[in-house]
């Protein structure tokens, strides 16, 4: 019976692949036979210009996008006032990807049953597969007025939550200087590898790594660079944009709004680069970034409820590393970026992210798990530390032509130093969750991505790519171990699908 | 799984294969692609370097067909979204007639001047200042440039004009350059106080018979070929080809002509000490009416 179901699961499953293959190749065949659409996107539609011009593949900047977006979103032609468009003109750009995924996930802890009865748990790989949607983005921005720029974007989960992704003034090249640029709002920190413009989709694909690491149990937030963040940024720049340098103040919220957690508290972000022509190879372009702050491990209660803005037990971190942007010719690049991240013990520890499952901070927490409070009287355990770790990100495009780009990106992340260092009490389970010292390639990340996406037309009123790719992630000794002999974790997933905008 | 994702692999990878060869030629017809892939043996010589027309291509096609279309001729996809005057149409290489020239009016300019155009842009329309390539990839796009145009296969390019040096500004130079601007009759165009409202402005057409509009000195924007007072002086001597603004190089000399850009200079919206003399002599502007000799 149970063979007999196998097999005829296996037929429909060979039946369903090949549909979706020769479906695969149809559409692909119908894509390049497709003629240029008609819709409006907010930049190009206004300056004339296609995607190609600013971007390596959109929404990549390339180098002339990125001088375009530091000039305040302005060509600088004189003619970049809104007064100079046609009063139809609305800039507004929309954005959702519509795709089919599959996602396997390894040891995955389920509850095993007899009888009916859940009499344990095991470890087995699950692996589902199905349609889905992106969240919807309304992109608008440009120009109030010369050197006056915005940017607005209101964006959704899939399911239709809406929240505001990005929302900023800025004041361009004030004294006639593009030296001086400033900003105010909310906004992708000057990441010159730019996440909110990342060219891949998948789950763990869609992120830079590096940016958002964070060591196994850690509860510091706060520092994950790819995060747009709430603050104010100055932004100097030569010309040609081939000096830039920025220094950001960003309230250490991780960019959520409202003084609720972690108010008082401040993180600096500091970048700078420089470019050089390298003839026909093209302009290579090397840089650092610094990021220093601090984050609240604590906030009053008052009668046990939290008292909103009211962080206090600041503590501290850092995360520092250098940038290459380099090109091989007009068809291959590589971009480079490493970092050296570092909390305090007490992150390490558990302390910093106030949020609690329940949706209460502090000490009302009813769900677990709560956050650990850094309250007066509380002590480190002896063995904490402070958690330190290196990353490095690779990403590598080819650039078929301005329509067909394939990346390729590696990541890896690894400890250098565990918050549970080797004096850490073997058989204590500290506030972070973690027992004893911990291993030393604990909450190791490795990942690759790879894929292309393909645009079977390129004006500037319209985008449409066909977007494939596939991600792999490993972690280390994050899995259960439940009687194997590593708990070692490996994801996967493969992402086929539209992202289009007009 | 893994048999499966072999199979996925191949799938993929068979429909990749079939959409390549068309990415290249999505948009180009047949006459269009072999323009594409037999034009380009022009070159360019800028100081030590040399441009290569076919290395320019993929650049060409990236940053520049949006406007100026895949055979050079400025009917790009968005250029019937240009409305002259306020933005004027892509340039049309095909004619090989350039507004930004050292050289004298009617003559092709030089593989310098266009890559200095290039870095530079046009204030006033929407090509942006392409200052992002490196030298070398500007020197291929001049390359490029070139070989839309039948003109210098035929034709060489003209000699650059001599600028004499810049002599120092005086209250009667500026004086002497009012003169000057009311004889040659700028004011018809560029208007008494260079307000660009002439009694000719509104009439200009360029000489593919588009409306087009006179430099109004006093908006603050820059001149669109250069705004030094050298850049300024040689439009004078070599005019602006395919638009109205002739070439004065017969009409003036080249002292007369410096004493024009320090005239001109009182118009303009930045600061100068042009300016502050034009204020300390409480200078008028001219009465187009005057008899001639009192401007």
């Amino acid at each position: 019976m149970h063979a007999m179901r196998r097999l005829r699961i296996r037929n429909v499953a060979k039946f369903a692949t090949s549909v979706s293959a020769l479906s695969l190749i149809l559409f692909s065949l119908v894509l390049t036979c497709s003629q240029p659409a008609s819709a409006l996107p907010a930049f190009a539609r206004k300056y004339g210009l296609r995607c190609s011009a600013c971007h390596e593949s959109w929404p990549m900047l390339n180098y002339f996008g990125q001088k375009f977006k530091d000039n305040g979103y302005q060509l600088m032609n004189d003619r970049d006032a809104p007064i100079w468009q046609n009063p139809g003109y609305w800039p507004v750009v929309f954005r959702i990807t519509p795709f089919w995924h599959r996602v396997s996930t390894g040891k995955v802890l389920v509850d095993t049953y007899s009888g009916g009865t859940a009499v344990g748990q095991a470890v087995q790989r699950i692996s589902s597969s199905g349609f889905d949607l992106s969240g919807l983005d309304f992109h608008t921005g440009g120009t109030l007025e010369k050197n006056i720029s915005f940017y607005l974007l209101p964006s959704s989960d899939p399911t239709g939550a809406f929240h505001f992704e990005q929302v900023f003034v800025r004041f361009d090249n004030i004294g006639h200087s593009p030296w001086f640029n400033f900003k105010l709002g909310r906004f992708e920190l000057d990441n010159l590898l730019s996440e909110k413009r990342i060219l891949t989709l998948t789950g763990n694909g869609g992120i830079y790594q590096t940016y958002h690491f964070i060591p196994q149990g850690d509860g510091n937030i706060f520092g994950q660079m790819g995060d747009n963040q709430l603050g104010i940024e100055y932004l100097g720049h030569s010309v040609d944009d081939r000096t830039r340098i920025s220094a950001s103040l960003v309230s250490s919220s991780d960019g959520n709004v409202n003084l609720s957690t972690t108010a008082n508290a401040y993180t600096g972000f500091f970048a700078a680069s420089q470019a050089f022509d390298a003839g026909r190879l093209g302009v290579q372009r090397i840089g650092f970034y610094a990021m220093a702050g601090e984050a609240s491990t604590y906030y009053l209660t008052s009668g046990g409820i939290p008292i909103l803005g009211s962080g206090i037990g600041n503590k501290g971190f850092t995360r520092e590393g250098f940038v290459g942007q380099f090109y091989f010719g007009s068809h291959v690049g590589l971009t480079v970026v490493t970092q050296h991240g570092s909390d305090n013990a007490w992150f390490g520890q558990g302390y910093g992210n106030a949020e609690a499952t329940d949706g209460n901070g502090g000490t009302t927490c009813t769900a677990a798990p709560c956050p650990p409070n850094n309250v007066p009287g509380t002590t480190l355990p002896v063995g904490s530390q402070a958690p330190s770790w290196n990353g490095v990100t690779f990403e590598g495009h080819y650039i078929y032509s301005p329509q067909l780009i394939f990346i390729g990106r590696y990541e890896v992340e690894k400890m250098s130093q565990q918050a549970n260092g080797s004096g850490y009490n073997p058989a204590f389970t500290g506030a972070n969750g973690l027992t004893g010292p911990t291993p030393s390639d604990f909450g190791n990340i490795s990942t690759y991505t790879i894929g292309f996406r393909y645009n079977p037309f390129m004006t500037s009123r319209a985008g449409l790519a066909w977007h494939n790719e596939y991600n792999w992630l490993h972690q280390d000794g994050t899995g259960p171990s439940l009687g194997l002999s590593s708990a070692n974790i490996n994801t996967s997933e493969i992402l086929l699908g539209l992202d289009f905008d007009f | 799984m893994r048999t499966r994702l072999r199979k996925w692999s191949l799938w993929l990878g068979a429909a990749a294969f079939l959409a390549l060869p068309r990415t290249s030629s999505a948009q180009l017809s047949t006459e269009q692609l072999n323009a594409w892939e037999n034009a380009p043996t022009a070159v360019s010589h800028i100081g030590n370097l040399t441009g290569h027309a076919k290395d320019a291509a993929g650049d060409y096609r990236r940053y520049c067909v949006g406007c100026h279309g895949e055979l050079g001729d400025g009917n790009g996809e968005n250029a019937k979204w240009y409305e002259p005057p306020s933005f004027p149409k892509p340039r049309d290489f095909q004619l090989g007639i350039f507004k930004c020239r050292s050289t004298p009016s009617g003559t092709l300019p030089t593989d310098q001047d266009l890559f200095d155009t290039i870095a530079r842009g046009m204030d006033r329309s929407t090509m942006p200042q392409w200052s992002t390539f490196t030298k070398q990839e500007r020197a291929d796009l001049v390359a490029w440039i070139k070989h839309f145009s039948p003109r210098w296969a035929n034709e060489k390019p003209g000699d650059p004009i001599k600028i004499p040096p810049e002599p120092e500004v005086t209250p009667e130079r500026i004086k002497a350059g009012r003169e000057v601007f009311a004889r040659v009759q700028c004011w018809k165009c560029h208007g008494v106080q260079g307000r660009a409202n002439g009694p000719s402005a509104p009439t200009l057409t360029d000489d593919l018979g588009r409306p087009i509009a006179a430099y109004d000195f006093t908006e603050g924007s820059r001149p669109k070929c250069g705004d030094t007072d050298q850049d300024i002086y040689r439009i004078f001597m070599t005019g602006l080809d395919g638009t109205p603004m002739p070439s004065f190089a017969d009409n003036i000399k080249p002292d007369e002509a410096w004493d024009l850009v320090f005239y001109l200079r009182t118009f303009m919206h930045q600061h100068s000490k042009e300016k502050e003399m034009a204020k300390q002599l409480n200078l008028k502007p001219i009465d187009p009416n005057a008899p001639a000799g009192q401007p």
